[in-house]
């Protein structure tokens, strides 16, 4: 890469860590739906700049911890924490919590972007349009300052030439490459990476997935992904968690993982899918 | 035949008056339609109960009485009630923005839901504010689906101005029905009627297909120009929705 667009971020502007030093805690979470429990009391934490996978079998709610974080879910009990502050609660009368207001969560969902299965590019708005809507209407960027960065995304995902088109007129992994262009554009701490290449043509994966571990080794940007490419999370990971039924059964570093697994369910589950 | 035409064109100025209040009633009905669609549609959606609620009785008060009752009761009997006499013009475009603007509500609502939810989504990950979300993502995107929807209703519009016949305002049917016991000619003075509200029909068809090809290209879509001259018909309706079904699957 000629130029680096995402520019390590200065240590000095940094939010101060939580006294335990974790960005992301999760604390006895859990999320309902009517009697269905899709997550049980679950806890984990993530640590700055750590690339983690989620893995585990459909349904165990991988994709619910994702979905929580951004909040497009709202928790049913529990507390999450990002960089020491409560991610859906603000505090109370008498120093309690209560459910966070909008502007509280639309200040603590800066540090943080999604990518999802679907892509959800805007189809009223270009590939350019659609990189630089939120820098300049959600982070007052300058338009002259967002194309410029919006052309060097382009670049690192290798669309330059597709600045103009309409996202019809892509295929899915190119549709993918711009929605991770456009989520890279905020500037984001912790990027959500949500199952990303299931919509994919197979032949499309690689080429998205080339596109992430190179992120992930340019960058510190916290990655946690939801995916079913276990070789590609053996790669980028630092920490795998196993999920099954809401809960994390078994975590560590992907040589320990996918090596010499304590957990029979784990066994189970990388030999149905390796 | 001769007799109806040569009143016909020695009246001219009475038709173009006649036309003007026809098209006066139609342009401000539908704009006062279209903002209370747009009013009852967002609050359909609201979180609120009460402001749901509201909307709900409005809409379901207006669509289930008669536009032909609303309009006596605003002519006739609303003078008795509060000694305020409304011209029947005004009494017209209440009428008829209320009513179609209750049915237009459904439209906007339904559009509006029919937007992926991945969009929303999408807009809340990129930290969009509830109304940047709602102006900049979702409503460009429903509109497109609201302008079909709308073209019928704009049509239905137009073709019940003849109800101010009733409330003795000096529309078209008026003009053309004083023609016709002049002259005795009715064949040809309900021919000429037909002819002329197709035309008027035709012509708000070609506008509002202009408009949808106008919104569907900025959605990226395409349209041939031949689609222009066609009218409204299930086969662009279906078409519609598998664009819109093949959309959001990306």
């Amino acid at each position: 890469m000629a130029t680096d667009p995402l520019q390590k971020t200065n240590p000095e502007d940094r939010a101060p860590e939580t006294a335990a030093g974790h960005l992301v805690v999760f604390d006895q979470v859990v999320k309902r739906y009517g009697d269905h429990v899709v997550l049980d009391h679950l806890d984990f934490t993530v640590e700055r700049g750590q690339h983690v996978t989620l893995i585990g079998p459909s349904g165990s709610g991988k994709t619910t911890i994702l979905r929580l974080l951004m909040t497009l879910e709202r928790i049913s009990g529990g507390l999450i924490m990002v960089s020491g502050k409560p991610l859906s609660h603000m505090a109370g009368p008498g120093g309690s919590l209560k459910p966070a207001s909008e502007k509280y969560q639309r200040e603590i969902r800066k540090k943080i972007g999604m990518v999802f299965q679907q892509f959800n590019l805007f189809p009223n708005m270009n590939v350019l349009q659609n990189i630089t809507e939120s820098p300049v209407n959600v982070l007052g960027m300058d338009r002259a300052e967002a194309e410029e960065r919006a052309e060097e995304l382009l670049d690192m995902v290798g669309l330059r030439e597709k600045i103009t088109a309409h996202p019809t007129q892509l295929s899915g992994g190119q549709q993918q490459r711009v929605a991770i262009a456009r989520a890279l554009a905020m500037r984001p701490e912790i990027l959500l990476l949500d199952e990303v290449t299931s919509a994919l043509d197979p032949e499309l994966v690689a080429g998205v997935l080339d596109l992430l571990r190179e992120i992930a080794r340019t960058t510190d940007i916290t990655m946690l992904c939801v995916t079913h490419e276990m070789n590609f999370a053996r790669d980028i990971s630092d920490q795998v968690l196993m999920f099954d039924s809401g809960r994390v059964i078994e975590s560590g570093p992907p040589e320990k993982l996918f090596g010499d697994p304590d957990h029979e369910r784990t066994r189970e589950f990388l030999s149905a899918v390796l | 035949m001769g007799d109806f035409y040569s009143y016909f064109f020695d009246h001219l100025p009475n038709v173009w008056s006649g036309l003007w209040v026809t098209i006066e009633a139609t342009v401000l009905g539908a704009i006062v339609a279209l903002a209370l669609s747009f009013a009852f549609g967002f609050m359909a959606n609201s979180r609120h109960v009460l402001v749901r609620g509201v909307s709900r009785v409005i809409v379901e008060f207006f669509r289930g009485t008669s536009l032909y009752v609303q309009l006596f009761w605003l002519y006739y009997a609303f003078p008795l009630l509060f000694s305020y006499e409304l011209t029947p013009l005004f009494c017209g475009v209440v009428a008829f923005g209320m009513n179609y603007g209750a049915y237009g509500s459904e439209v906007v609502r339904g559009a509006l839901n029919a937007v992926p939810k991945g969009q929303w989504e999408a807009a809340v990950a990129l930290n969009m504010t509830p109304a940047q979300r709602m102006r900049r993502v979702i409503l460009p995107q429903a509109w497109v689906q609201m302008i079909p929807p709308f073209t019928n209703l704009l049509i239905q519009l137009l073709k019940a101005t003849p109800l101010l016949w009733l409330i003795t305002a000096a529309d078209l049917t008026t003009v053309i029905q004083q023609m016709r016991d002049r002259t005795g000619e009715t064949t040809w003075a309900y021919l000429t009627l037909l002819v002329m509200y197709f035309i008027l029909a035709y012509a708000l068809t070609l506008l509002m297909n202009l408009l949808e090809r106008h919104a569907k290209t900025r959605l990226g879509q395409h349209t041939s120009a031949r689609s222009l001259l066609r009218s409204r018909s299930a086969e662009s309706a279906e078409k519609a929705e598998v664009a819109q079904a093949t959309g959001g699957g990306g």
